[in-house]
């Protein structure tokens, strides 16, 4: 390394310019190397600071551009999503999204990963995902009233893979039923792609009255710094980097780099906080995450345009002899940065010390703009903040998409034998509902609190969850959705499938969509094939969002999604929040009532491309992923409410994995009791495509009879195609559908049977080996 | 009615009670903070769910150690009536108001989910209001909610109908299937010898309005409301 200074690009610098510390490791290109950094970014570093990093100033870059700070490969193409309406209070690059639900109230939500983390210590990577996910809503001033969580994993069947199932689900459970957070809803699906590195993505969902909404800014020069809760230690330091490279073998000595939660301490730092965002003794707050004080104290003051001084020898430290590197970039869980009002610091404290927490002045506001940290008043870090936290650069990389996917979607149903299904459907739902991806998830969901806070109008096990909001006739809904293999398969289309699929799911509710979070989970970007999959997803994603009026506010994005083995499937993880006027017309998925009429919305077509049934009856994996027409999804979705508005339905479900088949089976076993159905399809099309294929815009609803006749008006009015299928039969009856060439006739009792005992059974195995 | 609803470090269900009094009661409502000491005045003392101090010992060891417990002791002594819902349940039996323990679950699993419960005593303050052998379909929320005693107490406790709520199955008949969590007897809820204090796993607080999916836990409320408005005589 040269130390000449470059030209012409040299900030102005204080008489203070740090000096080396003593004991830092010297600046090789090896070190800058394994901080992540390239030789064109470390050469921006010291074009900012005109002259070479300290050993400290190296740390912190590599943690703000990082990709999971800097978004350095995505922001290029985030940069295209819809991010506006008329609801949306805060968009995309605070801690949440928050929209106005009506009445004075206001929803914070997002969703965020904890991947790698959970890929080499499940139960604290996926607890302290959703520690952090619930701290990113409080700070905006919301009270946590929900998580939905969507989880990947590979084969049940390998002992490995059952671990991380149990141990993620445990961590979850663990942290958010101690908090007292319910988990409403969510998705599991597990695939060979997924192998070795499971994805944890975990939403949360906050409830504040519009005016409490604060944001995280440093604002007020000479404005106390405070940092508030657990003490910092040496866990989790260089998280945020960890989450940004791939997993490797060597991936299990990171372990000393995930972070431990403790929801106890969570639960108090969320009352105090709550408390002092309403005591109006602050002026900003945030947590200490991902890349902890450095990223916190730097992007506040980067918010508000002010500059930061602050002392690490003044931090509450839970280990003796930290250097300023490991106190800026330590993961520590449960700790916020707060920005007090100056001479109110006793006040803060005192609130803190109700909820048994510390807090501890470390520093104050500036008018520079530097990012200026000390060690016991010594400057040992000094960066302009403009170039630290906005000017991380960004990559627009090179995509190709695979030849392996083209010719993939290139594979056509017609040369497929489908005689055997044909004879037998009815052995073919049975697979279909035993199958892990399509199995009830009772097993995850009996392991959370559903139902404390005493707000769960639905909770998990139909589409989407619905939450009242108390003080009002409003309710909220709230799903998270992606089916990666079809994003695989065709990436613009299956993220567009997968804003559908979340927007189905909230119609199927009674609410009317409002705004998504999103989680892109996707391989390593440097990879053309990879990147171009993250550039067609956000494209189609970025469509549909448009199409539907439900703008991003937000979310994560979690790149280096690889093994030994490859990229995982790209899975952009839509979770979308939904608003309904009256929670008292909520709707359901099961039947309600024997003798309902069940009419389809939508057509079914002869697809069966990217569809478990292939999967799992064919071991194939081929052709293209169903097509999607976003103009009749929205005119769908708007019969759904209308028709549930003029309290029309007794039931709405989508037509998801597994097919009609499997929506028609759902809405049957489902519900409190068991109902049989009696159904006669007359499509002239092949058996396996018209019961198991995954044609989109597809919703079943049952109404009572005398209703038939308005609904498919309604339909028609809407340009939206409807059929009467059939009638809900008796409880505890048969399950009957008859097509022009096969017939299924299997007591209802015997599909719940499959479909709930199939994961508890490979669990159970696990646990007797 | 007045209650007292005792807020440790950890309580989570601490506002879902008090808003089961107050909203849908229409009763009288106030928390008290541990480190209180004086559940001040009231006429029903609630002792809520949720994980107080972490659970990280044992459910409920250290939450009986906070100040408020010792009034709330004098509270029960002197006739007042406690009820402890989950974690309040397991606070009672290490404080000694009530006898036994509540250890892991026999799944070894935490259990959210909804369970059919057998009301085996309507001669309480708290249960009046339930028909005798009456179902209820209510939730339960913990890990830790397998009562065990040793068999002295289990032949006191059923032989002076102290066995309050029993786990049954869709029949209500108490077999093993129908056993939640493995509690010996199946028990799920017991009164105090002098009949003031009840400890109950499953949460009444949860099950208050039809809106959530079933309003039995209710009569819980409206039994003690009733009993402390005919103590407290005409208005």
């Amino acid at each position: 390394m040269t130390t000449h200074r470059a030209g012409g690009l040299d900030h102005s610098m204080t008489a203070e310019a740090p000096q080396p510390r003593a004991g830092d490791p010297a600046i090789t290109p090896a070190l800058v190397s394994e901080h992540g950094l390239s030789e064109d970014e470390y050469a921006l570093i010291r074009a900012a600071l005109g002259r070479d990093p300290t050993y400290t100033e190296l740390g912190v870059f590599s943690a703000l551009w990082s990709e999971h700070c800097g978004y350095k490969n995505s922001k290029p193409l985030l940069r295209q999503l819809p991010t506006q309406a008329p609801w949306v209070l805060q968009g995309p690059g605070e801690n949440a999204g928050v929209i106005d639900i009506g009445d004075g109230f206001a929803i914070a939500f997002k969703i965020e990963s904890h991947n790698h983390p959970s890929a080499v210590e499940p139960y604290e990577g996926a607890a302290t995902g959703v520690g952090g996910i619930l701290r990113d809503v409080f700070t905006m001033g919301a009270r946590p009233i929900a998580t939905l969580d969507s989880l990947r994993f590979g084969s049940l069947s390998r002992p490995r893979v059952r671990y991380l199932f149990g141990g993620v689900v445990k961590g979850i459970g663990d942290y958010g039923n101690a908090v007292g957070i319910p988990n409403i809803g969510g998705e599991v699906y597990f695939d060979d792609a997924y192998e070795g590195n499971p994805l944890v993505n975990a939403m949360a969902i906050g409830l504040m009255r519009r005016e409490e909404l604060i944001r995280a800014e440093a604002s007020g020069v000479g404005n106390p710094i405070m940092a508030v809760g657990a003490r910092t230690g040496r866990d989790g330091i260089h998280g945020a980097t960890f989450a940004s490279e791939e997993l490797t073998e060597e991936s299990e000595a990171r372990r000393p780099q995930v972070q431990v939660g403790d929801p106890f301490t969570e639960k108090l730092l969320l009352e105090a906080s709550l408390e002092l965002i309403r005591s109006g003794h602050i002026v900003g707050i945030q947590d200490m995450g991902a890349a902890g004080l450095a990223s916190s104290s730097s992007e506040m003051a980067a918010r508000a345009g002010t500059g930061v001084d602050i002392d690490t020898s003044l931090m509450p430290v839970r280990e003796p002899n930290m250097t300023p590197y490991e106190i800026l970039l330590s993961e520590s869980q449960e700790r916020m940065l707060v920005v007090a009002k100056a001479g109110h610091e006793n006040e803060v404290k005192r609130i803190l010390e109700k909820w048994e927490l510390e807090a501890a002045v470390i520093g104050h506001v500036t008018d520079d703009g530097m990012y200026r940290v000390r060690e016991n008043g010594v400057v040992v870090c000094e960066i302009p903040g403009e170039p630290l936290v906005n000017e991380c650069p960004t990559y627009v990389r090179e995509a190709r998409e695979a030849d392996e996917v083209i010719r993939l979607r290139e594979w056509m149903p017609a040369g497929l034998d489908t005689s055997h299904t044909t004879a037998h459907p009815g052995r073919v739902l049975l697979r279909l509902l035993g199958s892990p991806n399509i199995a009830s998830k009772r097993w995850v969901y009996n392991q959370y609190d559903t139902t404390v806070r005493t707000n769960t109008v639905v909770p998990p096990g139909g589409g989407a969850g619905v939450l009242r909001i108390r003080g009002t006739r409003r309710g909220i809904a709230a799903t998270v959705d992606c089916n990666g293999r079809y994003v695989y398969l065709n990436p613009r289309r299956g993220a567009m499938i997968a804003v559908a699929e979340a927007a189905r799911n909230i119609v199927c509710t009674g609410a009317r969509p409002r705004a998504i979070t999103n989680n892109l989970n996707f391989g390593n970007p440097l990879k053309p094939e990879v990147y171009h999959q993250l550039r067609e997803a956000v494209l189609g994603m970025g469509e549909a969002c448009a199409a539907f009026e439900t703008p991003v506010t937000g979310g994560n994005v979690s790149l280096y999604n690889e093994n030994p083995g490859g990229a995982i499937y790209p899975t952009p993880v839509v979770g979308m929040i939904g608003v309904l006027e009256d929670i008292e017309h909520h709707l359901t998925s099961p039947f309600r009532q024997a003798g309902d009429a069940i009419v389809l919305l939508g057509r079914n077509t002869d697809e069966l491309g990217g569809s478990e049934y292939l999967k799992v009856v064919h071991g194939l994996v081929a052709g293209d992923a169903p097509a999607v027409d976003l103009e009749a999804e929205r005119r769908l979705q708007e019969l759904v409410l209308s028709l549930n508005a003029a309290g029309r339905l007794h039931s709405a479900h989508d037509c998801a994995e597994g097919g009609l088949a499997v929506c028609l089976a759902e809405c049957a076993m489902t519900g409190e009791s068991m109902l049989g159905i009696d159904v006669e399809l007359t499509d002239e099309l092949d058996t396996a495509a018209l019961l198991f294929g995954e044609a989109q815009g597809r919703i079943v609803v049952s109404c009572a009879a005398e209703q038939v006749e308005a609904v498919i008006a309604a339909a028609a009015g809407l340009n939206v195609p409807a059929t009467l299928l059939g009638t809900v039969g008796a409880e505890e009856g048969a399950f009957r559908i008859r097509t022009r060439s096969a017939a299924i006739d299997l007591p209802v009792a015997s599909l719940r049977e499959v479909h709930a005992s199939a994961i508890p059974r490979l669990m159970e195995r696990a646990a007797a080996e | 009615m007045r209650a007292a609803i005792i807020t440790f470090p950890g309580s989570n269900c601490d506002y879902d009670c008090y808003k089961a009094v107050t909203d849908v009661l229409g009763e009288d409502a106030y928390f008290v903070w541990h480190r209180e000491e004086s559940v001040g005045d009231c006429d029903l003392v609630i002792l809520p769910g949720g994980f107080s101090y972490g659970d990280y010992l044992r459910a409920g060891a250290i939450a009986r150690f906070s100040p408020i417990m010792q009034d709330v002791q004098r509270f029960a002594v002197e006739g007042g009536y406690v009820l402890g819902v989950c974690n309040g349940f397991q606070v009672l039996c290490e404080a000694g108001m009530l006898p036994g323990a509540l250890i892991r679950n026999r799944s070894l699993q935490f259990q959210g989910e909804r369970v059919w419960i057998r009301v085996e005593n309507t001669d309480t303050p708290f249960t009046s209001h339930y028909r005798a052998g009456q179902l209820l379909h209510l939730h339960i929320a913990h890990g830790q909610g397998n009562y065990v005693a040793d068999p002295e107490t289990i032949e006191r406790l059923e032989a002076e109908r102290r066995v309050i709520f029993r786990y049954v199955d869709e029949h209500g008949d108490a077999t093993d299937a129908g056993n939640a969590n493995g509690s010996m007897n199946n028990i799920a809820g017991i009164i105090d010898e002098r009949g003031n204090v009840l400890g109950l796993m499953p949460h009444p607080e949860r099950s208050v309005e039809a809106l959530l999916g079933s309003t039995d836990g209710l009569p819980i409320f409206t039994s003690l409301a009733k009993r402390l408005a005919l103590a407290e005589g005409p208005a």
